[in-house]
């Protein structure tokens, strides 16, 4: 892990794509300086990108010209910032303590069991990543989930299967 | 008379009012007011007088944080109105509904404070993960500029105001309003030296209010309906309505706009329904993950800021968790514990290595190998990390569940560690 972390250490910033400089400088507008904009940046790069790369991570700082160790502590802090390669589709799996009163813990291991992958696992074929997300405020449909920007509420095995057939169908 | 402020518009079965329909439920009603002349002084009276307490877990009367902003020609011209919409809160669901059922409310109640203190730009810090309130409040923003009630000159009142909504990416912190000052001024979210306060110096080092969304969506009827209505509405010591949320294992577990003053036991027995079949209520918490358990026994307590206070626990956000006789205390606390550790900014030492040793020690008891020195250690954890001990109030949060669960659910670590297992896993 450490190893590869440091091989991937980029020297090259990639270039930003046009749309990426659109919708950044759009935000730019609505804030009184560039540091401000650097989640929104990183958030927008990775809604094209499906993550931030360390070479993305550049080309933001040369782009916003703001320290790169700046907006590495902003991207790391950040639950919803992947600063590894994600799925198709990311699973934000609620286990926070109203979902696990109620049965969050055996979803967990049903989608374990389905998908062959637990907590910060990506599937074999870059379908999902399953990742644990703090309370999803949608305590009275416990346990829920998000599946990409979709939340999926009153989970159960049967459900869980549905939707993950779904998910695969679509593509 | 309208009993429901905060809801009476919201089904969400449809999408939310459009702003037309908004308006014709007396919507924007407060800002013609503002147009007719009541001036920042005239609102900022009016919502002291009305007693309104902040609805996003401390309970701060909300006309006197506004009151610590300066005023005057020798304040800075440039203040900012934020809105604390990052709600993640364990257990918490209320702001969701406020701003997909009705985020017209929300934008009427942040001109309503952003003209108290004469602030011309204001933010949303919303969660990145609710997207439907994103779409929502979107739209409102959207048509609220194209009716005039947005941007330059609003309704021929003079006062400008422009709202951009920011969504975050997910970090518990950002709900304390200084590291969420941060996270909008584009830096690392760790909670900011208080003082200054943010009402004197804030974002960008400019006088700041932040409110939550709930406290904010009181301003329209309070400007509207007046402060007898106001005080009409409650059944208790405390001012208006509130929501109330349950989950749990009740039978329709939900979220409810209700006078405060209710029995707690109404809450549960006539809104939630009551426990499911065969199953008793063991404890709860009366507001989010960072109050502290309450007992049975407190089920006729009434749904008070003070009264709930009395009982050792805060109100909060008014969103209860129950834990029923078939799940085990040792385990929720543990997942509490766990939240709590995972969502440490990490900058002061007690809260960023205690949490997580914390985890740890529930982890053992979870696995069956938590001994008598692990149970020591959970206490005097409730001490280290409590109040007074860390910079800012995430880790004292965590002791609240953590110190009244080692109180009232001590047969239980026993039994695990006797038992060298969970006793409730069958």
């Amino acid at each position: 892990m450490q190893a590869s972390m440091i091989a991937s250490t980029a020297t090259q910033a990639r270039k930003l794509s046009t749309e990426e400089i659109k919708e950044i400088e759009h935000e730019m507008q609505l804030y009184p300086d560039k540091q401000a904009v650097g989640l929104e940046a990183l958030k927008i790069v990775q809604k094209y990108q499906g993550w931030v790369s360390d070479e993305s991570l550049l080309g933001i700082s040369k782009f916003l010209d703001i320290p790169v160790s700046d907006l590495e502590s902003v991207a790391t802090f950040f639950n919803l910032v992947y600063r590894q390669p994600v799925g198709r589709n990311v699973i934000l799996f609620c286990n926070s303590v109203s979902c696990w009163i109620m049965g969050s813990e055996s979803m967990r291991s049903h989608i374990n069991g389905k998908l062959d992958i637990d907590f910060g696992g990506t599937t074999d074929n870059g379908d999902f990543t399953f990742l644990p997300v703090p309370c999803l405020g949608d305590c009275d449909h416990a346990p829920v989930m998000m599946v990409g920007d979709d939340l999926h509420r009153n989970l159960t095995e049967e459900k869980l299967d549905k939707i993950f057939s779904e998910y695969k169908s679509k593509e | 008379m309208v009993t429901k402020p905060l809801t009476k518009n919201i089904d969400m079965s449809r999408p939310p009012l459009d702003i037309a329909a908004y308006e014709a439920s007396d919507g924007y009603q407060s800002v013609k007011a503002i147009a007719d002349g009541l001036s920042p002084d005239n609102v900022m009276q009016i919502v002291k007088d009305s007693g309104l307490k902040g609805r996003g877990g401390a309970g701060f009367p909300t006309g006197l944080k506004w009151s610590f902003v300066p005023r005057g020609d020798s304040a800075p011209k440039q203040k900012y109105f934020v809105v604390n919409a990052d709600e993640m809160e364990p257990g918490t669901f209320k702001d969701r509904l406020l701003m997909e059922g009705d985020p017209h409310l929300l934008i009427e109640g942040m001109i309503i404070g952003a003209y108290t203190i004469q602030a011309s730009t204001a933010y949303i810090f919303l969660r990145g993960e609710y997207k439907v309130s994103e779409n929502a409040l979107k739209n409102a923003i959207a048509e609220a500029y194209e009716r005039g009630y947005l941007g330059k000159n609003i309704q021929g009142t003079g006062f400008d105001l422009d709202i951009i909504l920011h969504t975050s990416a997910g970090r518990y912190i950002c709900g304390e309003e200084t590291a969420l000052l941060n996270a909008l001024e584009g830096k690392r979210a760790n909670p900011r030296a208080k003082p200054p306060f943010p009402q004197v110096s804030g974002l960008w080092g400019k006088p700041t209010i932040v409110n939550n969304v709930e406290t904010i969506c009181n301003l329209p009827g309070i400007l509207t309906y007046g402060v007898d209505w106001y005080h009409g509405l409650t059944k208790g010591n405390d001012h208006g309505t509130k929501l109330f949320g349950i989950s749990g294992k009740v039978k329709t577990p939900g979220c409810w706009e209700l006078p405060l003053g209710l029995p707690i036991r109404q809450l549960i027995e006539e809104y939630g329904g009551g426990m499911r079949d065969g199953l008793e209520l063991r404890a709860f918490l009366p507001g989010g993950g960072s109050t502290d358990f309450m007992l049975p026994e407190h089920l006729d307590l009434k749904l008070d800021y003070d009264e709930i206070a009395k009982a050792g626990s805060r109100l909060a956000t008014g969103t209860m968790i129950l834990l029923d006789n078939e799940t085990c205390p040792v385990g929720m606390v543990g997942n509490l514990m766990k939240f709590f550790s995972h969502e440490s900014c990490g900058f002061c030492t007690p809260c960023r290595d205690g949490l997580p040793w914390v985890d740890e020690i529930f982890n053992e008891f979870e696995r069956g190998c938590g001994t008598e020195k692990d149970l020591q250690i959970l206490h005097e954890h409730v001490d280290y990390l409590g109040p007074g001990r860390t910079f800012c109030a995430l880790a004292p949060g965590a002791t609240a569940p953590l110190g009244s669960g080692l109180k009232y659910f001590a047969d239980d670590f026993d039994r695990h560690i006797k038992e060298k297992r969970c006793p409730y896993r069958h």
